[in-house]
């Protein structure tokens, strides 16, 4: 059954960057668009399994700190070689300063 | 002394076959995708050194297809006069060594911020290289996984032992000319083989075709062309500046990992910096800041001798000139031929943080005794 789990803090994220969040063995990504909307992901890339946390965001795009795959955060969609499979995507929501992944 | 040289007290004879015994030892010992050793960087700071312009990348193009341009009218012009050989001269390392560099760094993706703008040059750049744009792509990324893991790296420039005389006839050209273009043709027309399979995945397979496909259709009608005019003019043009041009490309990229470690997880044993004059780190985009690049590919070319400065204190001591490094090189060369087992350990300065047993104590048997 999915549960609402607390990744962070709001004002852990930059604007336009990515932390690592680890929960029940799982490693997750937690994103902060540029207008301010929170974001999560599976926290490995699909081609290497890399934490995409090290990479780099710009706009809807994280791209892997190994070998630049990109994918669109906000839908998980796979953009391009290296990468060819689609991440995975939670819901989030923001609640009293704190941001809260479905997970389940 | 600067730099240890080391020699393992067993021998081993590498398998270089990206299917072979090597590749499958390399995945059961856990030596293939691997963790490497990254110096400590505070991430606000990478991600600055990160961030993607579309400026530098595009006045470096403007510059690059310019001077192209301007050496081809040149080549053209005095073209039947000894007059024409300064053209060929600069317009054969635009385009046989500069199209390199530019390759991979639009390659990563990282040289402009504009994804188009880099698919572009990309293209562009692959074609005069005689590379099939798609098998280059899978290649380079297990070039960057599994860096001089032997058996799963695809770009190991000089094998051990080293032949002397194929590293001699690299800066030719003529060796990459023999490989590549063979190779466009029987991708186009028969399809992969199997060690191309090995990386690139099923589903890119049949893009790697159609490009190699499209290269051959190029070099066909130059070939037409040059028969029709009966003139080498075209060829001189198109095609032939892969052999006469590629020189200071071989001069730069074999810098990058020969005669250090192989089979380790930490770019500091098996990756090179070495400073470069202007000029060459025009033509090679700062690739000459190698280590670097390889811990953190995410870094544009404009911004590696920024990072340089700010983690050098953790990597050996750079080569102060492409000739210093060659000089350091060639002794380790020879001596791989009897000991193949031999190679250059660098040192680390005082600051650096010490290289880690389990970074790169990996023990692959031999694939053969």
């Amino acid at each position: 059954m999915s549960e609402w789990i607390e990744a962070c803090e709001v004002d852990d994220v930059d604007e336009e960057d990515v932390i690592r969040f680890d929960h029940a063995g799982k490693t997750f990504a937690i994103y902060r668009s540029p207008d301010d909307e929170f974001f999560a992901t599976d926290g490995l890339c699909t081609h290497e399994k890399v934490h995409l946390a090290d990479g780099l965001v710009m706009d809807d795009i994280i791209e892997c700190p190994k070998h630049n795959g990109r994918f669109n955060y906000k839908t998980g969609a796979a953009k391009g070689a290296p990468v060819c499979v689609n991440l995975q995507t939670y819901p989030v929501k923001v609640e009293s300063g704190k941001v809260l992944v479905q997970i389940g | 002394m600067e730099n240890e040289m080391t020699a393992a007290t067993s021998k081993t004879v590498r398998d270089y076959s990206l299917v072979g015994e090597s590749s499958r030892k390399a995945v059961e010992t856990g030596l293939a995708s691997a963790e490497w050793y990254h110096t400590d960087v505070p991430r606000k700071a990478i991600k600055e050194l990160m961030q993607r312009s579309d400026g530098p990348a595009i006045r470096d193009t403007v510059i690059w297809f310019a001077a192209i341009l301007a050496s081809a009218v040149g080549g053209i012009y005095f073209w039947g006069t000894w007059w024409c050989v300064p053209f060929f001269f600069v317009y054969g390392v635009l385009y046989g060594s500069s199209s390199d560099s530019r390759w991979h760094e639009c390659g990563h993706g990282t040289a402009f911020r504009t994804r188009w703008m880099n698919d572009v040059v990309y293209q562009i750049a692959s074609f005069m290289l005689m590379r099939n744009p798609t098998q280059w792509r899978w290649s380079h990324a297990r070039h960057h996984t599994d860096t001089i893991i032997v058996g799963r790296d695809a770009e190991i420039a000089v094998m051990r032992p080293p032949d002397l005389l194929k590293v001699a006839l690299m800066f030719t050209g003529l060796l990459d000319f023999r490989y590549s273009l063979p190779g466009l043709f029987r991708q186009a027309f028969v399809g992969l083989n199997d060690e191309e399979k090995s990386y690139i995945p099923e589903m890119e397979h049949y893009k790697a075709v159609v490009a190699a496909r499209w290269h051959v259709a190029i070099y066909i009608a130059t070939v037409a062309l040059a028969v029709y005019l009966r003139s080498w003019l075209p060829l001189m043009l198109i095609g032939l500046p892969r052999i006469y041009g590629s020189w200071h490309m071989v001069m730069t990229g074999l810098l990058q990992h020969i005669g250090l470690a192989d089979n380790v997880v930490d770019h500091r044993l098996n990756t090179r910096t070495v400073y470069m004059n202007p000029i060459s780190r025009f033509i090679y985009w700062n690739m000459n800041y190698h280590v670097e690049h390889h811990m953190f590919p995410m870094v544009p070319y404009h911004a590696l001798p920024r990072l340089h400065e700010m983690i050098k204190h953790d990597l050996p001591t750079p080569n102060p000139s492409i000739w210093h490094a060659y000089k350091e090189v060639w002794p380790v060369l020879k001596k791989q031929l009897r000991y193949e087992d031999f190679y250059l350990k660098r040192e680390l300065p005082p600051t650096a943080k010490p290289y880690r047993d389990e970074y790169h104590n990996f023990v692959i048997p031999a694939a053969a005794e």
